[in-house]
């Protein structure tokens, strides 16, 4: 800020430390503190005029208070100069602070030559974190003092990326791509809002941002990463089914959504659209997720795009094992089963992964 | 329009005088400034579209050159001539209320309508012709392939010399390009399945994000007959159409409840404001369509 | 000498009920009302149905603040929630607000300050309040069918496919629109042609330069949000895909018609305003006004400017940032001539003889909240910090100062100053006072802790909120509290005027415009013989009768003088 502003900077801060954060935390980044600069620096100004002003009208209400028999006193109907005077003084200041604004704004907006990249994508009503590995988290991780670009974007409605602590906002658009970067300069979490309306869960699209310290990062991306290894089955698959989409279409609570719900769906007998019945049992669901349109539920329109090529073999597996959980037939057979369910997965591996090869290769042809 | 407020009697003066009017000229230069205004709020209602046309035809060109084919030049220019003489007579119209010549203000304002019925009837015409070969807006845009190739090769078998006769029979199809797609009919349908494929998929709300990402990356570019989303072209073509045909109605109830007043003899040199501010609702509604036909069927 | 009003009728004498005809008693009967072509009837039936909204409008928005007493569920779920934020926000700015002071004041007083016996077009006049009947019969119809909560903001994709009864509340709108456009069309033609003999453009009074420059936002802006509504609607029943990203649409456009509409409407609410503080400050202030034509054409400015800035309501919508660029400096210009008003008032007041009686509480009131609704526009106009208190609390309670406690205490203040001329009955002044109080205070007690919950990122319209924000929210409820009492009293003390109140004279207040000039209430044409024109801000023409407890024209107490 080039402005002489030291201080209401220094005030600034004072009065920032007790509402802006409640005394918690100073912003951690240095375009957040720049921004800070400038929220004060026009509360300066907005501040003396609104005490010059209300001042002004109090003294008046005082001094020419209506008296009983007293006329107002002759004045000039009007005065070109002064007229002028509070013309041309508020436009300089209003003109100081648009420029001021727009620089901020401009360090803000363009992002240096090198950053990390992480893409971005609202749904309701949960954040999605897809890191360059290609793992997918619902929070936000970032290394410190390395500048991090996001990329958003939405799934369905209009959602907007909030980081009160970085000062920072921008809004995710279904078709389109907006970029935010930033620099954090310290460790800790951060909360994340949605700051556009999207419906009844928009209060809810809460997540954090999770600053790590140097050398932190890369070891929470490798293990995080690696989950479908280190989280159980269940676990695993309940990870998956919020960040790969299927939740967008199917509940977990018995509501309706465009896809059947999952609730005591596994093992049990289901109807098909062409009245034919079959079992919910590891076949169909695996056939489901890689062929969605060959067995539709009865009672739902054929629209869910296949997940072949998008999941992996343990990765479905993970999903039918966290579908197990929520059925009480399920949970019956995830006790008994626990045990065959490895040895059946890499042979189902094997098979499948050919068969996949031979319906692609038909389909080029 | 307005000019119904002079119907209600003053105070003995002038029996066309409101009573809150205090001479006839205040009263007329009120109702005519008031049409104005009304006149100025129509354009922006239309405003808002033209906006529309523009932002989408900037940022997808190729849409609106695909999709400009499917219209029928030579209709669009009859209708467009027929209104011009509808603005015309509407005129000598209000010339002969001015001079107190009923029999002729019959006669023209009966001359309005009547283009004003022609150009509905056209419309008409064109809006089946679309409405047959799905080439509708938004989901609904399912163009039939199969009709299009048999319409095609059969005007092209029967004309082969004579296009420009064919593109009036045929009339969303009869165009080099399209013919030309028709004769490799197998690249047609592929295309064609592409297409709704597309859609399908697109309506389905997970896969919106790779429909979107296709039709925003560069790379959607590489089918060149056919670009993504020409069920945009004829969104806007059939709300600004469809909006200013809805006018052309208005205008025709307007004119004939103006032509039944004449009959009965209510105008005279003295007053004819109903007249003549219907005349220039008329006027407005001609123009917009001198806009709107360049911009949807004369596309280059 | 002004606390008389709860007293005993003392000065009942000669004027018994009917018999001075007025435009209240020129014809009685229900039918007689709802086909009337005067514009006082029309605009006493707008203030009737627009107070009715007002009071809907206001218990959504104590379900709001009851909500949000605590964190969690309180009195109901997201969606219930959802659904009560968008109706008190679209009642109260469609049906409440817009229409407030052009329609209902506007409509009243407009003719009769221009000496005029009616506006340009009774019968369009009345049909702009049936449209407006229509689009509240919309918005209920939309009530009882399942609500709406897309915000008042219908911003696409969400509207599009939420299944709550949009399309009613689209088409309402619409009509509403429709409503707002005839008002302004005829008060542009009455300005120009109706004006009584010698009444020259610069001797109208500055509420008419207001309403003329609200007519040409309502004229020229208002079409375009018809056609956007429309297209919405549409979208909705036909699939039109214009604004559909999934058909190739941009959900971004719908935004910037939205806003190219919804921005000069937010000038709609407040000129309009401005015109009644620009009456109300010179007349309580004794003081003819200081910088007339300053004031006029910062109206005019203003109308102009604010169909250029509707970029700025978009800054982190993924905008260019040259247009953002040039949205926040046009944005920052329109801040001047509002400035410009705020001084020339205070210069009114200077050496005046400031009567502090409730429609003066609430003209300064004015200056005070809309001074901070201003001051705090700057913070969301540079680009910067805009970018950080976007869509949080701080707007929120931005454009309540702006919007409530500029525009509706305008209206508020403006119904006090022309109750007597329009109902012949004086208010308790006393009571008048308590709740003006209670108003101002429980304003300020509701939105300047929205400011601090907006400065610490509290989004705006969460249905639930993490805990830290929780003491904040409570003092805001309770400050909402007692705003409600405050209004409930005036609404009180304002009903019992209509039977019990003073009868009021002519000109109670020392009013120099022609309204003045008549009986109160009026007779049905205004005017028995086309009035005077004169400066309207001459208040040393006027001289107080203390028996009569009105003022006068010198030249009738003695006629050499004239």
């Amino acid at each position: 800020m080039n402005f002489p502003i030291a201080y209401f900077t220094f005030f600034g801060q004072k009065f920032l430390l007790y509402i802006v954060e409640a005394g918690r935390i100073l912003p951690p980044s240095a375009s957040a503190t720049n921004v800070d600069k400038l929220f004060f620096f026009i509360l300066a100004i907005t501040g003396f005029f609104f005490f010059l002003i209300v001042g002004l009208m109090l003294i008046f209400l005082i001094l020419y208070r209506h008296r009983l028999g007293v006329e107002a006193k002759e004045a000039p109907k009007h005065n070109l100069p002064l007229e002028l005077t509070w013309t041309v003084i508020p436009l300089v200041l209003v003109f100081v602070i648009f420029l001021a604004g727009f620089k901020g704004y401009m360090d803000m907006a363009i992002a240096p030559l090198e950053t990390y990249e992480i893409n971005v994508t609202g749904q309701r009503w949960n954040w999605l974190f897809t890191y360059p590995n290609g793992y997918i988290d619902k929070e936000l991780h970032v290394p410190t003092n390395q500048a991090v670009t996001l990329v958003i974007t939405s799934e369905d409605v209009i959602h907007s990326l909030f980081i009160p602590a970085l000062r920072l906002k921008r809004d995710a658009v279904p078709g389109r791509y907006s970029k935010l970067w930033f620099k954090v300069t310290v460790p800790g979490e951060y909360p994340i809002y949605c700051a556009e309306y999207c419906g009844t869960g928009h209060s809810t699209m809460l997540t954090k941002m999770v600053v790590h310290e140097a050398g932190e990062y890369e070891k929470w991306l490798e293990k995080s990463s690696s989950y479908i290894l280190t989280l159980s089955p269940v676990e695993a698959g309940k990870k998956l089914f919020e960040t790969r989409g299927c939740m967008q279409c199917h509940s977990v609570d018995g509501s309706r959504k465009i896809g059947p719900t999952f609730k005591d769906f596994f093992g049990e007998s289901v109807t098909l659209r062409d009245g034919k019945k079959v079992i919910a049992e590891e076949n169909y669901v695996r056939e489901s997720i890689t062929e969605p349109l060959a067995k539709v539920v009865g009672g739902f329109d054929p629209v869910m795009p296949t997940y072949k090529g998008r999941l992996k073999d343990a990765e479905i597996s993970a999903i039918i094992a966290y579908l197990k959980s929520l059925s009480k037939k399920g949970r019956a057979n995830l006790e008994l089963e626990k045990a065959r369910e490895k040895e059946e997965e890499t042979k189902g591996d094997s098979s499948q992964t050919s068969q996949e090869g031979n319906a692609t290769q038909e389909k080029k042809i | 329009m307005k000019g119904a407020e002079n119907v209600h009697g003053g105070h003995g003066q002038h029996a066309h005088l409101a009573h809150h009017f205090t001479s006839l000229k205040q009263q007329y230069e009120s109702t005519k400034l008031g049409m104005w205004l009304f006149l100025i709020t129509e354009v922006l209602l239309f405003g808002g579209l033209f906006v529309a046309y523009s932002v989408y035809r900037a940022n997808h060109p190729e849409i609106f050159i695909y999709g400009h084919k499917y219209l029928d030049t030579r209709l669009g220019a009859i209708n467009t001539v027929i209104l011009i003489c509808s603005s015309l007579t509407i005129a000598l119209g209000v010339r002969c209320a001015q001079l107190g010549q009923r029999g002729l203000l019959i006669l023209f304002l009966a001359l309005t309508i009547l283009g004003g019925l022609g150009f509905l009837g056209i419309k008409y015409v064109e809006y089946e012709q679309k409405w047959k070969h799905g080439l509708l807006w938004g989901k609904l845009y399912k163009p039939q392939a199969h009709s299009e190739r048999e319409m095609n090769s059969v005007e092209s078998i029967e004309n082969p010399e004579n296009r420009d006769t064919a593109t009036t029979n045929s009339i969303p199809l009869g165009n080099a390009q399209t013919a030309s797609e028709a004769n490799n009919g197998a690249d047609t349908s592929l295309e064609q399945t592409q297409s709704t494929g597309i859609i399908v998929e697109a309506t389905s709300r997970t896969n919106l994000n790779q429909a979107e990402t296709q039709g925003h990356s560069p790379e959607s570019a590489t089918i060149e007959d056919k670009p993504k989303n020409v069920q945009l072209f004829f969104a806007v073509y059939f709300a600004m159409t469809g909006l200013h045909g809805l006018h052309v109605l208005i205008g025709i109830i307007a004119i004939s409840v103006i032509l039944v007043m004449a009959v009965k003899g209510k105008f005279s040199p003295m007053n004819f404001t109903a007249v003549d501010l219907t005349g220039l609702y008329w006027h407005l509604v001609d123009l917009i369509w001198i806009y709107l036909f360049p911009l949807f069927y004369l596309i280059h | 000498m002004e606390e008389l009003g709860l007293t005993k009728p003392k000065g009942l004498k000669a004027e018994k009920k009917g018999a001075q005809e007025n435009y209240l008693n020129s014809r009685t009967g229900f039918l007689s009302w709802i086909v009337t072509l005067d514009h006082k009837r029309i605009g006493i039936l707008y203030l009737v149905s627009i107070l009715t909204s007002f009071f809907l409008g206001g218990m959504f928005a104590l379900m709001v603040r009851t909500e949000l007493i605590a964190s969690g569920k309180t009195i109901m779920d997201a969606e219930t929630y959802n659904k009560a934020f968008t109706l008190h926000g679209a009642i109260m700015i469609f049906l409440v607000i817009i229409p407030s002071i052009p329609a209902a004041l506007g409509n009243f007083v407009l003719p009769m300050m221009l000496g005029a016996k009616d506006v340009a077009f009774p019968k369009l006049n009345l049909l702009s309040y049936y449209f407006w009947v229509g689009g509240a019969i919309f918005a209920l119809v939309s009530l009882v069918t399942g609500g709406l909560d897309t915000g008042w903001t219908f911003y696409t994709p969400y509207s599009t496919i939420t299944t709550t009864s949009v399309s009613a509340v689209l088409f309402g709108a619409f009509l509403l629109g429709f409503s707002s456009i005839f008002t302004g069309l005829n008060f542009i033609v009455t300005i120009h042609f109706l004006r009584t003999d010698g009444l020259t453009w610069f001797k109208l009074p500055l509420l008419v330069w207001a309403l003329y420059a609200t007519a040409i936002i309502q004229v020229l802006a208002t079409p375009v949000l018809g056609i956007t509504l429309l297209l919405l609607i549409a979208e909705r029943l036909l699939g039109i895909g214009i604004f559909n990203p999934a058909l190739g649409g941009d959900p971004v456009l719908f935004q910037h018609f939205f806003w190219f509409y919804s921005h000069p409407a937010v000038y709609i609410m407040i000129l309009p305003a401005m015109g009644i503080i620009s009456e109300l400050i010179p007349i309580h202030s004794r003081k003819h006004i200081f910088g007339y034509k300053f004031i006029a054409f910062s109206s005019l400015a203003i109308a102009i400017i604010s169909f250029l800035v509707w970029g700025h309501h978009m800054f982190v919508s993924g905008q260019s940032n040259l247009a953002n660029m040039i949205f926040s400096g046009l944005t920052f210009a329109v801040a001047i001539p509002s400035a410009i008003k705020v001084f020339n008032w205070l210069a009114t007041m200077y050496k005046g003889s400031i009567r502090l009686n409730t429609p003066m509480l609430y003209a300064l009131s004015f200056i005070f909240l809309f001074l901070v609704g201003g001051l705090t526009g700057l913070f969301l106009g540079a680009l910067a910090t805009d970018v950080h208190l976007h869509d949080t609390y701080f707007v929120v309670a931005h454009f309540h100062y702006t919007m409530m406690g500029g525009a509706l205490m305008a209206f508020i203040g403006g119904i006090h100053h022309w109750w007597p001329k329009m109902f012949g009955r004086m208010y308790s002044e006393r009571f008048g006072k308590i709740a003006f109080w209670l108003v101002f205070i429980g304003f300020n007690i509701t939105f300047i802790p929205q400011f601090l919950l907006g400065i610490q990122g509290m989004p705006r319209r969460y249905a639930d909120y993490p805990q830290e924000f929780t003491t904040l929210h409570q003092v805001s409820s309770i400050g909402s509290y007692i705003m409600a009492v405050g209004f409930f009293l005036t609404a009180i003390y304002l009903v019992h005027s209509l039977f019990r109140g003073k009868p009021a004279p002519a000109n109670p207040w020392g009013g120099a415009s022609l309204e003045w000039h008549t009986a109160s209430p009026p007779i049905k044409e205004n005017f028995l013989s086309p009035p005077q024109a004169y400066d309207p801000y001459d208040f040393t023409r006027l001289v107080y009768q203390p028996d009569r407890e009105e003022y006068i024209l010198r030249e009738e107490i003695n006629p050499s003088l004239a």
